[in-house]
């Protein structure tokens, strides 16, 4: 839930970078830490183990510039991936404005990727929200390593799409980040699927973690518009 | 208390009303500072003495912290736990409910007794529901809590993010 503070002119809004474990959800914060101009973001929290697995969250506010007289200021936040600690991940959803699912792309990972997915959607579903409906991008991490799936096999997997619940959104609508393909499409059986906007990345030098970023937290202000 | 409006926002007026009430709660307690909190970690407002560290830091792991508090409470069978004590050896904190929607954190030193600071937290917490009531029942009456400052804003969005 986005908070707009008048008083202090400020747009507050909760992305969540979730995904299984070892995924990569951490380095992409730490990777935004590193980059952004100081001034503009606070203090990287990290509730983690002694061996640096996430134990509750990491936390990372950010700004990202003004509109309309308004600061615009984002909190990001990583769950821990680990199955284990589900009453925790469930937590940090509260009120969550913007998703982004880091998938780890290597082959053996894929049955993390699944459940981890699965989790989310039962989880937000148990807040009464609908990840169909809501501002939704997935990272498809570690894309240099030789181990990593075709992004075609991780998109049949992971983002296999859903129906537009709006009737207007059945029309070809292209994916703006990939050339030739497309976010709203038509089945060969007439049916309509809508998929979430997915990024490639190695997060672990920077590759499409502002571009993740930058498409969710459009995404974001754009349901608030 | 009725349920909150699903999205909501503060007006100046409802942020004065609400420093008022804790301003003068600090002043009866003698405490040094308190932080408005939103359950879902965003700072509302500090009142009171500046604060020695990042208030943005201390308003997420608030939540956090009422948020697991919360779930412990299930477990036992409570529905939820309205305050929480966290007691250190100069400073402690106070951790209270707001209608279930903000966290108001008073932070003390040991000059100040925690019975004082209980008894009089519970009118405190009684007006700030109400001021937060007004802002509810506004948002419900409206539909929608302010002019949509975004609407229309596709452009400037887009723009914000041509980097």
């Amino acid at each position: 839930m986005s908070m707009i503070n008048y008083a202090a002119r400020e747009i507050n809004c909760k992305i969540v970078y979730y995904g299984p474990g070892l995924g990569g959800k951490t380095t992409n914060l730490e990777h935004i830490y590193g980059k952004v101009k100081p001034e503009t973001r606070g203090k990287l929290i990290s509730l983690a183990t002694e061996n640096e697995r996430t134990l509750f969250f990491d936390f990372l506010p950010v700004d990202l510039g003004t509109i309309r007289g308004f600061n615009t200021r984002f909190h990001l936040y990583t769950v821990p991936g680990q199955v284990y600690y589900n009453a925790s991940r469930k937590l940090i959803l509260k009120n969550v404005d913007g998703i982004v699912f880091v998938a780890d792309s290597q082959l053996e990972r894929m049955e993390a990727n699944l459940e981890s997915m699965q989790n989310l959607y039962d989880n937000m579903a148990e807040y009464g929200y609908d990840l169909t409906s809501m501002p939704f991008v997935i990272q498809y991490n570690k894309r240099d390593l030789p181990n990593a799936a075709p992004v075609s096999e991780l998109q049949a997997a992971l983002n296999p799409g859903w129906e537009p619940a709006d009737p207007a959104k059945a029309r070809l609508s292209p994916d703006p980040y990939h050339a030739g393909e497309n976010l709203v499409s038509q089945l060969p059986t007439g049916e309509w699927v809508e998929r979430a906007q997915y990024f490639k990345a190695v997060a672990i030098g920077g590759e499409g973690v502002f571009d993740t970023l930058k498409a969710v937290s459009k995404l974001v202000l754009k349901a608030l518009a | 208390m009725q349920p909150a409006a699903s999205s909501w926002s503060f007006e100046e007026d409802d942020l004065n009303a609400i420093t008022r009430t804790i301003s003068r709660f600090l002043a009866e307690t003698g405490a040094r500072s308190a932080l408005l909190v939103d359950r879902s970690g965003q700072l509302v407002t500090t009142v009171g003495d500046p604060l020695g560290f990042d208030p943005t830091t201390f308003a997420t792991l608030t939540a956090a912290d009422f948020s697991a508090n919360d779930q412990l409470a299930r477990l036992i069978g409570e529905t939820d736990f309205t305050t929480l004590f966290h007691q250190g050896e100069r400073e402690s904190m106070y951790v209270a409910d707001i209608a279930r929607r903000l966290i108001l954190v008073v932070l003390f030193d040991n000059r100040t007794p925690i019975g004082l600071v209980r008894l009089k937290m519970k009118p405190a917490v009684e007006e700030l529901t109400g001021h937060l009531d007004r802002a509810f029942s506004r948002a419900r009456a409206s539909g929608t809590t302010q002019p949509n400052i975004l609407a229309g804003a596709g452009d400037e969005i887009d723009e914000l993010f041509n980097w």
